[in-house]
């Protein structure tokens, strides 16, 4: 069954010098030159609005709209379900989508304000007053003695130490290109934070960064041998991923090319597959097993995140993590975003982030058990604004993936399934691979990271923070808008006004 | 003195330096109207080699340029390190098109000789194909 193209390729004719740089960059082949006429055609049924060609046309000539040719759409069926429809009748197949969930359902983050000092206690300036931004994540002692001389008398837990409560979360070598790990790893070092393998392995050029790298250890164990282990600075076990909790993951044999089969230990074009569950691990006490087979492993040095999605249940996993000798939880929220993830899944499955962080914390205290364990959560954090929340809301850290990949120039055209990204970031074809300067790369993620840091200084200061370890679970400093008494209760926040 | 440098591992051949050489070479301020519906003689050129490797081809500006010693005119010239070209001088033998061992000397849509002057000479103050590169693949730098 035909459609009407989903976008439409706008060409200012008047504009056009026929430099043809559309139709060099489109990996899609949207565009084409036409000698006879002397013009650029192009056939939009292509076009995944990456706007490749929007950003590189030296006139303007271009820009890429919205198709509102639409089927007979109705309240109940949309346009898009008719078409999802419409496919799977043609293909029998499951539909496949990237990045986060798209849907209208509610942000958290947009409904929490932000507390500020006025009058009775004083805002803090942060361009003339020390501020404070470092955090270590890792189980804390519940008490330290001191010798004599006041040198500490108590071993502490392995620690990471990051000079801001952000950093970049688990993308695969695979997933994303060679070139958009060497970014981020080289951003990670600069900034002092961390950046995360995620399931792919680590590529032996990247070894070097290790003190900044978490490596990942998820159910297909892809790359994982000992010096890998010992290579990052923390070792994390991914149980689940907000897009798709309760599913494994699945890399597409195109895309286990050259290097990417090498790191991952796995033949040249094979799929690799994770499979939905670690096959050893049923429950907490298996889980337990793992945790201290890879701390063995790596001789008690490095911190062991336990990564989970945010599901119905969050708040009793996270306890069980949290006795499992875990240092670290990351809870990862259902609008976290994916390389490929089975639409209905993506769109159905997870709890939001704001919700699962705050039942978390509540839990953890109530139980007494906060301190055994660091949490970081992730799952689109957007903004610095939304860091200061979570921190307020209980998180030790954030995980960021999408604005990273916006950092380095993904447009969000959600197609990183087909391999095919115009910006270099979501595949392994060695001409679209190199559109993605790591030179430049890095710097925009230093620059990313860089302005955050800022504005939670800004937004810390007007509160009257001055370290954010006084910020943590502080949620006196939030109010929510628009919210129910139950989503309040669950957040443990007042509503503005209170 | 900061010269013009190929990274041609980071080279897209996406063609835009000949197009913003050539926009910056017009002496005019709108790019439509500088080059639509015209043939364009950029001084930068967008080579490719047999492996489809891609690099861009300007002038070097060498230390002892064989173009400024086979100049019959007395057209090229060295100036502050830059080689520069005195469009009322040149004859259009193009004696150092055929020398320039780089092929970074071409022809323009007058028959004479024209080369990369660095932007120096135009409105741009430094080289616009570096400037407009999306890549990084031409840097404008001082190097030992």
């Amino acid at each position: 069954m035909n459609f009407y193209p989903e976008f439409e390729v706008v060409r200012n004719d008047s504009r056009c010098v026929r430099c043809r740089v559309c139709e060099r960059q489109c990996a899609n082949e949207v565009h084409w030159y036409d000698e006879d006429g002397k013009i650029l055609l192009s056939d939009e049924s292509k076009c995944v609005n990456c706007q490749r060609c929007v950003s590189l046309c030296p006139t303007r000539a271009l820009k890429i709209v919205k198709s509102d040719c639409r089927l007979r759409e109705n309240a109940n069926y949309s346009d898009q379900t008719i078409k999802e429809i419409y496919r799977q009748a043609e293909t029998g197949g499951v539909l496949l989508s990237s990045m986060g969930n798209p849907n209208p359902l509610p942000v958290y983050w947009d409904k929490i304000l932000i507390n500020a000092s006025q009058v009775t206690n004083p805002p803090i300036d942060p361009l003339r007053e020390p501020m404070e931004t470092k955090v270590f994540l890792g189980k804390k002692p519940e008490k330290i003695s001191r010798n004599e001389d006041g040198t500490l008398n108590t071993e502490l837990p392995p620690q990471l130490s990051l000079t801001m409560p952000v950093m970049f979360s688990a993308m695969s070598y695979g997933s994303i290109s060679y070139n958009a790990h060497a970014s981020l790893a080289r951003a990670a070092e600069k900034l002092g934070i961390y950046y995360n393998t995620g399931e792919g392995g680590l590529h032996e050029d990247f070894y070097r960064f290790g003190k900044n790298t978490i490596v990942q250890v998820a159910s297909g164990r892809f790359g994982v041998h000992k010096d890998y282990l010992e290579a990052g600075a923390a070792i994390e076990i991914k149980m689940g991923q907000g897009a798709k909790p309760g599913i494994g993951g699945h890399l597409p044999g195109t895309k286990a090319v050259g290097d990417v089969s090498k790191t991952r230990m796995i033949p040249e074009g094979s799929d690799a597959i994770s499979p939905a569950p670690h096959h050893d691990i049923y429950s907490i006490e298996d889980l337990r097993q793992l945790v201290f087979s890879l701390k063995e492993a790596t001789e008690y040095r490095l911190p062991v995140i336990v990564k989970v999605a945010a599901v119905h249940n969050i708040a009793a996993i996270a306890s069980g993590i949290a006795r499992s000798g875990a240092d670290i939880i990351a809870i990862d929220g259902f609008r976290g975003g994916t390389g490929a993830a089975p639409t209905r899944i993506r769109d159905n499955v997870g709890i939001p982030i704001e919700l699962a962080l705050a039942a978390v914390d509540k839990r953890l205290r109530d139980e007494g058990i906060r301190n055994n364990v660091s949490i970081v959560c992730g799952g689109s954090i957007r903004s610095a604004s939304d860091v200061v929340k979570a921190i307020a809301l209980g998180a030790d850290a954030c995980y960021v993936a999408t604005a990273a990949c916006l950092a380095m120039g993904c447009h969000l055209c959600r197609s990183c399934h087909t391999g095919k990204c115009n910006w270099g970031i979501a595949t392994q074809r060695p001409d679209l691979v190199k559109r993605l300067n790591p030179e430049i790369g890095y710097k925009r993620l230093v620059n990313l990271m860089d302005a955050w840091r800022h504005e939670i200084k800004e937004l810390m200061g007007g509160m009257g923070i001055n370290s954010i370890e006084a910020l943590r679970g502080n949620r006196l400093m939030l109010r929510g808008v628009g919210l129910t008494e139950k989503e309040l209760e669950i957040l443990g926040i007042g509503h503005a006004g209170e | 003195m900061k010269r013009i440098f190929v990274k041609e591992e980071w080279c897209l051949g996406c063609h835009l330096c000949e197009y913003n050489c050539a926009f910056a070479n017009s002496g005019l301020t709108d790019m439509v109207k500088a080059l639509k519906d015209k043939k364009i003689y950029p001084r930068v050129r967008v080579e490719t080699d047999e492996d489809g490797i891609t690099y861009a081809v300007s002038c070097r500006h060498c230390t002892n340029p064989l173009c400024v010693k086979s100049c019959i005119a007395g057209a090229l010239s060295i100036q502050d390190g830059v080689i520069q070209i005195d469009h009322n001088k040149c004859v259009g033998c193009l004696t150092c098109v055929l020398v320039c061992p780089h092929g970074a000397v071409v022809e323009d849509e007058k028959g004479i000789a024209q080369k990369c002057e660095l932007c120096m000479k135009n409105s741009c103050g430094a080289p616009a194909c570096v400037a407009g590169c999306p890549n990084g693949a031409i840097v404008y730098e001082e190097r030992e």
